[in-house]
């Protein structure tokens, strides 16, 4: 394990409305390893991503990447990681491959024709590429959210519940994925109530209790 | 892979919210055909008395323009905020406060711009001269570009709020009263045969002020919005 980690929780407490959803939480992910975010429904999986990803104020603790407060990196932190929510974050009037090419344009990447297509097809979404995403079944669009993974540079991976609506192909598709970035490098933070397995990854569990 | 110039970033917002309007026309007709009926009515209510529609149709036209552009401002940002391409969006590295400024530009040219070329058609119906329909059309070039911008603050600090649609209106309409009454003060020195140099000098000052300072004020208000 390298001795310096890239993403540090330190005494995290996050709150909704008044209720206090946990508090004294610390961790640290370092380059190549996966964990997975584990707890009942309303247990804070949500509010600690957003947290992570700089949305949501903790009630106290911080969150720094690289040593530094994620707040003080201004935008540098944010061009360094991807994050998929629960929503996928496509316009149904789009085509598959004008919501990647535009998605990938409002994180400041310019993607081409050539690799969008590329990744599209890569999630398994040949000839779909041009048809608008509101013909797609709902699998099918998650499979062009995911389709942004493929076509950043990000380090960081956070994502909400990336199995939801997928079959199992396209699961086997995203664990491999998985497994490709982080023998990059790469990093990943995730929740999800159904398995999920990384050929040669030790998983490591946070449960919020 | 190349990055995107902050130029780069807005001509996209641009793009992508003209597109998205285009494939979803209903949304820009409604606030034409808003605006095309209700200034249509005073008219048809009033009677063809000439001299009193002439007096009247700057103040008509421009809360004819005023309601129109409320009808789209709860849209601004809502449709982004429930597929969850607002929170892409502020997670870009780029300037929220372009990326704003892009959906201002987009929201002007969508429910603003076609508000000013059709106002001549309903001078018209108003008897107004012709000097006072260029000097409407120029009142609204400089006006309803401000609305938009108040509007999208305004837009932001009620997202994701119930009722959201009337608070919004209930916010922006009082800032934008200043608008109105020069916007109306142009057509009104124009009828009375003087110079509206110094109403659309007020109308493009408002415009600077605006938009040097509502983008900004939006993103932080949407910044606050989405936590």
């Amino acid at each position: 394990m390298p001795s310096n980690p890239i993403l540090e929780v330190i005494d995290l407490a996050c709150e909704r409305g008044e209720q206090r959803l946990f508090e004294g939480l610390s961790f640290s992910i370092f380059s190549g390893e996966l964990m997975r975010v584990q707890g009942e429904n309303g247990k804070g999986k949500t509010t600690l991503l957003r947290t992570l990803c700089g949305f949501v104020q903790p009630a106290q603790g911080s969150v720094h990447w690289e040593g530094r407060d994620i707040h003080e990196w201004d935008d540098l932190f944010h061009s360094q990681m991807c994050y998929l929510g629960h929503a996928n974050a496509i316009k149904d009037e789009l085509s598959a491959l004008e919501n990647l090419q535009i998605s990938a344009g409002l994180a400041g990447i310019e993607v081409s024709e050539a690799i969008a297509l590329g990744a599209l097809r890569r999630m398994g979404l040949r000839r779909k590429e041009h048809l608008p995403v509101r013909v797609l079944s709902q699998g099918q669009r998650r499979r062009v959210a995911l389709s942004r993974l493929l076509v950043g540079e990000a380090k960081l991976w956070i994502l909400d519940e990336p199995l939801t609506a997928l079959d199992v192909g396209a699961v086997e598709l995203m664990q491999e994925l998985i497994g490709e970035h982080l023998s990059k490098g790469g990093m990943a933070i995730f929740t999800t109530h159904q398995p999920l397995q990384v050929e040669g990854v030790q998983i490591r569990h946070l449960v919020l209790a | 892979m190349n990055r995107l110039s902050l130029v780069g970033l807005l001509l996209l917002v641009i793009r992508r919210d003209m597109l998205l309007a285009m494939r979803r026309r209903a949304d820009v007709l409604t606030t034409l055909v808003f605006f095309v009926m209700v200034a249509s009515l005073f008219p048809l209510g009033v009677g063809p008395e000439t001299d009193m529609l002439r007096k009247m149709a700057g103040g008509v036209l421009w809360v004819a323009a005023l309601l129109a552009s409320m009808l789209s401002l709860p849209r601004m940002f809502s449709a982004d905020h429930l597929d969850g391409t607002l929170e892409q969006i502020m997670l870009a590295p780029q300037s929220l406060t372009v990326m704003v400024l892009g959906k201002i530009v987009a929201h002007w040219m969508l429910s603003g711009l076609p508000l000013v070329l059709i106002a001549p058609v309903l001078g018209l119906q108003f008897d107004m001269s012709a000097a006072a329909i260029w000097t409407l059309m120029l009142a609204l070039l400089l006006g309803t570009p401000v609305l938009s911008m108040i509007g999208a603050v305004g837009a932001a600090l009620t997202l994701g709020l119930r009722g959201g649609g009337v608070l919004v209106s209930l916010l922006v309409l009082p800032l934008t009263i200043p608008v109105l009454i020069f916007g109306t003060g142009a057509v009104e020195a124009v009828n009375s045969g003087l110079d509206a140099i110094s109403n659309l000098a007020l109308l493009g000052a408002f415009l600077l002020f605006a938009l040097v300072f509502t983008p900004f004020v939006a993103a932080q208000a949407l910044r606050i919005s989405m936590e």
